[in-house]
């Protein structure tokens, strides 16, 4: 609760921020509403060809486009801007300030600076979920949608641990910019399902950047082809991810020395 | 206009240091070129897988030389001037390029022939492996794969002065990024970057091939394929040669005007 209120206050700051250029807003919206149809008429041209993609229907892929979205923006929205502050701030000491808050200083690091223009495609993309489910009708019950929510969490943690663990990385290597950059662009190619990717490249797209679990598998629940134990796995995954990033975290700050010597 | 092949010396020295230096942004860059042939690739052999093998005259083998060709013809077409522009004119950094005595536009394409050359030997190897992975089959007349050569150097021509051209909206305004996102949207459908344009809708294509787009990736590909006959080959040469001389002089005009209404900001 404490922690919300929290992220509401770093909110509030952003806006505040933010607001004084609201023509941000509307250049914003444009360029995602365009990435959207880009999206769908991409969708429209192959489904054109073909009424499945390996096993995949159009209104279940779109579904899946709505999951990309809808996470990628909240990265975008909170966890990056955070987390390139705090590679900012270990470079040049100011993690100093950070550290004597009253606060979990690695939960601090993680809602530090919110993008607040980028909840458009947190909006899109719920908004796509939507229509992709009316279209999908019946055949979306409780139980896949408790199973959604289920792995929309965990893929959330193992984003997030992620995210924390590759920043963190900052405290030994320093300019680590670079690698964010890096997997940002490789979560481009979760916008498909990895299940049509050749094995060595479905196995980078789940292990080594995560956007399988982010986007294929909660979309996968609502395609209603979702096993019990690959959403366990998800799971065990998320807990043990989210262990080792803390544990490095902590590791990390006892080499950080401040910038006042 | 003597010292002109010394500024291009000059260039390529200038840029091989700044590549050298910043080590980790040719992996970027590599992963950034590499990623999205090879996710359209991966979703056409599975449309293809999908529809008993082949797909609008595409077999697997077909979609896989159709990406790789992509993305080496891609590599020597492609231009980032146009979200450089918009820096430069609002940093003023534009006033010391106005200074010197020869138009700014040499040392552009120095720059991107230098970082081209320079980057070549990664892009040569990262087609090899996607060969060695997706096993392309290609079957081009003799007579296309000499065709080819003029033509990707014309591609490149057009594209080159074509975003140049567009790269000089940032005289007018500050906000370049929306209208960059417009183009390089209608880039990803007319000039072929996630199908064949024969796999798009008829309406599609004809823009394609009446707007420069075609020509600036597109028809290259398809020629070094073999989908093209002679008699649509030297209409293409012919295109593009008519594209070029149409961007130059929109470019001068463009230009002229642009640097009227620039105001240097900084001291």
């Amino acid at each position: 609760m404490r922690y919300l209120r929290l992220l509401w206050t770093f909110f509030r700051v952003g806006a505040m921020g933010e607001l004084a250029y609201r023509v941000n807003f509307f250049v914003q919206l444009l360029e995602s509403l365009l990435e959207l149809a880009t999206a769908i008429a991409g969708l429209a041209v192959i489904f054109s060809y073909t009424s499945r993609l390996g096993g995949w229907t159009q209104d279940q892929v779109l579904a899946l486009v709505g999951v990309f979205f809808l996470v990628g923006g909240a990265i975008r929205f909170v966890l990056q801007p955070s987390l390139e502050q705090l590679i900012e701030s270990v470079r040049d000491g100011t993690l100093d300030f950070t550290l004597v808050k009253p606060e979990d200083a690695q939960l601090v690091s993680s809602i530090q600076r919110v993008e607040i223009w980028k909840l458009t495609d947190v909006g899109l993309g719920i908004g796509v979920l939507a229509v992709a489910l009316a279209r999908m009708g019946e055949h979306v019950g409780l139980l896949q949608a408790l199973e959604f929510a289920a792995a929309l969490i965990a893929g959330g943690i193992i984003v997030y641990s992620f995210w924390v663990i590759l920043a963190t990385s900052a405290f030994w290597l320093v300019r680590v910019e670079n690698i964010l950059v890096v997997f940002q662009s490789m979560y481009e190619a979760g916008r498909w399902p990895v299940s049509i990717y050749p094995g060595w490249l479905r196995f980078a797209l789940t292990f080594v950047v995560p956007v399988g679990f982010a986007v294929t598998v909660p979309a996968q629940a609502l395609a209603g082809h979702l096993t019990w134990q690959v959403l366990a796995g998800a799971w065990a995954l998320a807990v043990g991810l989210f262990a080792a990033a803390r544990l490095f975290w902590r590791a990390g700050l006892r080499r950080y020395q401040g910038a006042s010597a | 206009m003597r010292s002109l092949p010394a500024l291009y010396v000059q260039q390529f020295k200038t840029s091989l240091a700044v590549m050298l230096q910043y080590r980790a942004s040719l992996i970027i860059w590599l992963i950034s070129h590499l990623l999205e042939p090879l996710v359209y690739l991966v979703v056409w052999t599975a449309v293809s897988a999908a529809q008993g093998g082949s797909v609008g005259g595409y077999d697997a083998a077909g979609f896989a030389a159709y990406f790789i060709v992509l993305m080496l013809v891609n590599h020597v077409t492609y231009t980032w001037i146009m979200w450089e522009y918009e820096y430069r004119v609002r940093h003023g950094s534009l006033s010391f390029a106005l200074l010197r005595p020869v138009h700014p536009i040499h040392a552009d394409l120095a720059d991107n022939l230098s970082s081209k050359i320079i980057t070549l030997p990664l892009i040569l190897a990262a087609a090899a492996v996607l060969a060695a992975i997706f096993r392309p089959s290609l079957h081009t007349p003799p007579w296309a794969a000499a065709a080819f050569v003029p033509a990707v150097l014309l591609a490149f021509a057009v594209r080159f002065l074509m975003e140049w051209t567009l790269a000089l909206a940032a005289f007018w305004t500050t906000r370049v990024s929306a209208l960059n996102r417009v183009y390089f949207v209608a880039l990803l459908f007319l000039s072929g970057q996630m199908a064949p344009l024969s796999l798009l809708p008829p309406p599609i294509r004809l823009a394609a091939t009446i707007l420069p787009f075609r020509w600036t990736t597109s028809f290259p590909v398809e020629l070094l394929l073999g989908k093209l006959g002679l008699e649509e080959t030297l209409l293409g040469l012919g295109a593009q040669a008519a594209w070029i001389l149409a961007c130059v002089v929109l470019l001068r005009l463009v230009w002229r005007a642009g640097v009227r209404v620039f105001t240097a900001v900084g001291a």
